[in-house]
């Protein structure tokens, strides 16, 4: 019970962390970044807390959102770079000025 | 946690209130920063943080179902659709003259002490005697087991006991897709934008 209180404390702290490099920034792969670990620091949490209440349950729900965020940081990245999602992952992308790390593009 | 608060240790209660304060802080924390955020890229992920955020709080209230849908539109869907409205605009927030600012501030205020007010005649977290877990609920509870033979009884209800309402909710959703996509137009959605509709006609 306390490791598991420990582990929470530790991934809030981490949690911290992250959110602090998403306010931060400044380019825009520190913010997906930020918010995809932030994704998985959640994912993490969710499972120590059902540890914490006694209902370990909740790691198929952990799961879940470990498939969500992964799927929602593919979607921001292929979005930053071909400025749409009915594209294959391997073309040309579209906008050259765009580059994935230009945060602060015109 | 309301339902297995009767099985849990008192440190596990105390554990769970701690996250919980924990999850609402940070909760607090990206909110404020959302508001004053000029760049909307940040303010597009911060918001997609909030979502799993809250996601996470509605887990520990065991609100599974609603944490579900937080997570998969507020920061799956929302966050993309935001960022092609966002690609149509431009990337930084104008800055608001500083004279406008007092009265939204008095409005949220207003707001949130009216919100605080109405919460305090609810009746109190988890308790038995709550209008929602008698009458109806309570006959839920019990028929679910028998009539579904499923082990949620929110997903029978929603599913079963009110499928046409679920149906009707769905073509609400359906709707607003369409205006979304009538808003951004179809075109941002498959990457062609009016500018370059023209370029192409020439």
């Amino acid at each position: 019970m306390i490791m598991f209180a420990a582990a929470a404390a530790a991934l809030l702290a981490a949690m911290a962390l992250a959110l602090a490099r998403a306010f931060a920034g400044p380019s825009l792969s520190d913010r997906v970044l930020a918010g995809n670990s932030f994704g998985t620091k959640t994912v993490l949490l969710i499972g120590v807390m059902g540890f914490v209440a006694g209902r370990p349950d909740f790691l198929d729900i952990a799961l879940l959102y470990a498939l969500l965020n992964f799927v929602a940081t593919i979607a921001i990245l292929k979005f930053f770079r071909y400025r749409t999602l009915a594209r294959g992952l391997g073309a040309e992308p579209e906008f050259k000025e765009a580059a994935p790390n230009s945060g602060e593009a015109p | 946690m309301s339902a297995a608060l009767a099985t849990q240790t008192p440190n596990a209660i105390a554990a769970g209130l701690v996250i919980d304060l924990a999850l609402l802080t940070l909760l607090f924390i990206v909110a404020v920063n959302i508001a004053r955020q000029r760049h909307l890229f940040a303010a597009v992920m911060l918001s997609g943080i909030y979502s799993l955020l809250s996601a996470a709080f509605f887990v520990s209230l065991d609100a599974v179902d609603v944490a579900f849908t937080e997570a998969a539109v507020g920061a799956g869907i929302s966050t993309v659709l935001m960022l092609g409205g966002m690609l149509l605009t431009a990337r930084r927030e104008k800055p608001v003259s500083p004279r406008r600012a007092p009265v939204a501030f008095i409005v949220v205020t207003l707001v949130g002490a009216a919100l605080v007010y109405a919460s305090v005649d609810m009746p109190p977290f988890g308790s038995a005697d709550a209008p929602a877990n008698r009458y109806i609920g309570e006959e839920y509870v019990q028929r679910t087991p028998k009539e579904i033979a499923v082990p949620n009884v929110v997903t029978a209800v929603l599913a079963s006991y009110r499928g046409f309402d679920t149906m009707g909710e769905t073509t609400v959703i359906f709707t607003a897709g369409l205006a979304v996509i009538l808003l951004l137009g179809i075109g941002s959605a498959r990457g062609g934008r009016a500018v370059r509709d023209k370029e192409e006609e020439e």
